[in-house]
């Protein structure tokens, strides 16, 4: 096996670099696309556009649920379409890993915030 | 050969400098607006999430936020925060369609590059003449 492996054999997509995020940033935005989708035939069907219309829409669990699951993919999302920002435009290693921790660490910070807003209501 | 080749402006990695005299293809400056719409959703995810807060936590949060959307700037604010939903959302359904190999040729990215603009900015329009009390 690791005499196939160097050389002009060598396999260079063998860790799948980035298919991962790349394939996630996809997925995520289906299910943000489908949130949007569910979230306007549900706001304009009941067409209640009074507090309490808006905030008997979030009472129920199901879509607490829906509106977090939302909100955890556009957190990943966010975080490769963010990080491949950082990546293109800020060369000095030390800066742009500064750049990203700052930017995964605001993400989970964010997604406990959602959380504490969703059902806290 | 008698004529002299006309110099051709050659462009590798580009400079910002050289930003203004670059012509972008509109598929290019969908793909750069997908970018930077992204990029101000990121940026304002702490006034998105402050507006969800106050819209849902009591009756009293929801009219404190109706007060404090009906601020010319907070309507700019949301104007352009809903310009960039828009185009994310079209310009992002577009690439979802790239990626599955729909659409590549020259004249079709083009035509799906009008066909994102006309949707996000007519939408875009609409929201506006909502805010500013058209309707």
């Amino acid at each position: 096996m690791a005499r196939n492996n160097i050389g002009t054999n060598r396999l260079a997509v063998g860790a799948h670099y980035g298919l991962k995020d790349w394939m996630a940033q996809r997925v995520t935005a289906v299910v943000m696309a489908i949130y949007t989708v569910i979230l306007l035939v549900c706001f304009f069907g009941a067409s209640n556009f009074s507090y309490e219309g808006w905030a008997g829409l979030f009472a129920h669990q199901w879509f607490k649920i829906a509106t977090f699951v939302t909100f955890v993919g556009l957190f990943y999302h966010a975080w490769v379409g963010v990080r491949d920002i950082w990546m293109d435009y800020i060369k000095p290693v030390g800066i742009r890993l500064i750049f990203q921790v700052a930017t995964m660490l605001w993400l989970i910070g964010c997604a406990g915030w959602a959380a504490q807003i969703l059902w806290s209501a | 050969m008698s004529e002299v080749k006309k110099e051709r402006p050659e462009f590798r990695n580009i400079h910002i400098t050289q930003l203004v005299n670059y012509r972008l293809p509109l598929a290019g400056v969908i793909s750069i607006l997908h970018r930077v719409s992204g990029a101000i959703m990121f940026l304002l995810l702490p006034l998105i999430l402050y507006f969800l807060e106050l819209s849902l936590h009591s009756e009293y949060s929801f009219a404190n936020l109706k007060g404090i959307a009906s601020h010319w700037f907070v309507k700019l604010i949301i104007l352009g925060l809903s310009w960039a939903f828009l185009h994310h959302f079209f310009s992002g359904i577009r690439h979802l369609a790239m990626d599955s190999h729909t659409g590549l040729n020259k004249d079709s990215a083009r035509h799906t590059s009008i066909a994102v603009l006309a949707a996000s900015l007519t939408l875009t329009a609409v929201v506006a003449l909502k805010l500013f009390g058209a309707f």
